[in-house]
């Protein structure tokens, strides 16, 4: 941080920071000599007697700032601090950081070496490993997926088996490093109005079991079969590859009511997302590979016991 | 009595002011003043762009919330810390900022690199309730901010002021900004402006 437009600002520092120095240099002489004298009255005079003496500072006292002013040469000698000289002991503030993180690499280079030679499976069964992993859990993941791992309306729980994506190591690995953005597109005009997405909810909630209105299920499976199944499938089980959830199971990532599924039917959901929104961020670039394949593994485990 | 005494300055007030503005002005004359003349310092990063009308609407909402009082944006050059949030802020991811936000209270995490951290939805279901995603969090509720519109009426003003400091708006820039604010609420902007924040230096965290 030492690149002055002109040498005129390494001048400037170095004059006065000197300058500052040897007034204070001389300051101090001054104080001393006066010490020679006898001690000399100001003209304060408080109650008609009590007088003020201008004493010299005590040696001690003086002595601390000399000393002070013999550090701060040392200190201007040995650290950056003159302009643009760097000092003879070759510190800086970013080369002491990068001294820090290649000593944190060193560290962990093995340790992370050591996660990729396994597999996910058999990481995911080591408790050591494990319990990195969680921290880097509650601090790159926790925030959406929650700290308990089951997440949030709208935020995948990780622990209840369903997946989206997939949820073989491999896939897990692929979610986390290049990021997943699901879209459910709006089939409100495609299913003729509320009646139609009313019908079609009832369908799917008959599908996995839930409380639904039985008048409506023969309308939806024809709604159904017509509007939904190239994303979530003849058998509604889903389509990992673009991700359309299961349909037919209990878990639900934007709640199991009667109203959250019809405003997902009727509105869908990030299918208006301008051009770098995303659903699931990509961690590429952001975590290490051996971290990411070290979350991979905690994840995986989360359900794979 | 001598002019040049230690009277003089307790006796004079005047000299006594003027003796202690020079003294205190030394550090920041040596300190502060040659920054002005360091590229590192006034040269933005790569990629750097000045905020857009909306990212810049919602700089304006996060001041007027006063989110810098509880949120940081200066990710210090320690490992702990770039371990954390990434990457440590340099100078000149900050040369748009007038003011700079970087705050000195971390009562919730340094927000100095949180774009393209969180997903826009994240935010603004984060933002109306923190503990609907976080339940552990102690963030106030801005439910305000998606229902109130974004003002577009003194955007315009409020760059030109900015252009005036050294931000490089164009003309078209300032013309077009309250058309992109037509429609977008409180939320949108803020949104747009966490997104931005720290993009452009990357590293591993």
């Amino acid at each position: 941080m030492s690149d002055f437009t002109s040498n005129f600002w390494n001048l400037y520092i170095v004059i006065l920071t000197v300058a500052a120095l040897l007034f204070c240099v001389w300051i101090l002489a001054v104080v001393g000599k006066r010490e020679e004298k006898a001690a000399s009255k100001t003209t304060h005079v408080w109650d008609g007697d009590l007088t003020e003496y201008n004493n010299p500072l005590p040696n001690w006292w003086r002595g601390l700032f000399w000393a002070l002013l013999i550090f701060s040469v040392g200190y201007l000698i040995y650290y950056p601090g003159l302009g643009s000289f760097k000092g003879l002991g070759g510190w800086s503030q970013v080369g002491q950081f990068d001294q820090e993180m290649r000593a944190l690499e060193a560290k962990t280079k093995p340790m992370y070496d050591g996660f990729l030679a396994m597999s996910a499976e058999d990481l995911s069964k080591d408790q050591k490993a494990m319990g990195t992993a969680e921290r880097i859990f509650q601090n790159e993941c926790a925030r959406c997926h929650g700290s308990d791992a089951r997440g949030a309306i709208g935020f995948k729980n990780l622990r209840s088996g369903a997946w989206n994506w997939g949820g073989s190591p491999a896939e897990i690995e692929e979610s986390i490093a290049e990021g997943r953005t699901g879209v459910m597109l709006p089939m409100g005009e495609a299913l003729g109005g509320s009646d139609g997405v009313q019908s079609v909810v009832a369908y799917v909630r008959a599908l996995s079991g839930l409380p639904h209105d039985a008048n409506l299920v023969a309308q939806g499976e024809v709604l159904f079969d017509e509007n939904c199944t190239s994303c979530h499938g003849n058998d509604a089980r889903g389509m990992k590859e673009i991700g359309a959830p299961d349909l037919t199971d209990s878990d639900w990532d934007y709640g199991s009511s009667e109203k959250a599924m019809a405003k997902i039917v009727e509105f869908g959901h990030n299918s208006e997302l301008e051009e770098g929104a995303f659903a699931m961020p990509a961690h590429k670039g952001v975590l290490s590979t051996g971290q990411i394949h070290l979350l991979t593994s905690y994840v995986w485990g989360l359900t794979n016991k | 009595m001598k002019f040049f005494s230690h009277e003089t300055l307790e006796t004079k007030l005047p000299w006594l002011i003027i003796a202690i503005v020079v003294v205190i002005s030394i550090g920041g004359l040596a300190l502060n003043v040659p920054l002005f003349f360091q590229p590192s310092a006034t040269e933005p990063v790569a990629g750097l762009k000045p905020y857009t009308a909306l990212q810049l609407e919602g700089r304006d909402i996060y001041i007027r919330e006063g989110c810098h009082g509880c949120h940081s944006q200066m990710i210090r050059p320690f490992r702990s810390e770039a371990a954390r949030y990434g990457h440590y802020s340099v100078a000149g991811e900050f040369v748009y900022d007038h003011p700079f936000q970087f705050s000195s209270h971390r009562r919730g995490p340094d927000l100095a690199r949180i774009g393209g951290k969180f997903s826009d939805e994240w935010h603004r279901v984060h933002m109306i309730n923190p503990r609907s995603v976080v339940p552990e969090s102690n963030m106030p509720n801005y439910p305000w901010l998606e229902k109130a519109p974004a003002n577009e009426k003194i955007i315009a003003r409020k760059m030109k002021a900015l252009r005036f400091v050294g931000v490089p708006y164009t003309d078209a820039d300032i013309e077009s900004a309250p058309g992109e604010l037509a429609g977008k609420t409180e939320m949108d902007a803020l949104i747009a402006y966490m997104q931005v924040l720290g993009i452009h230096v990357k590293s591993v965290r």
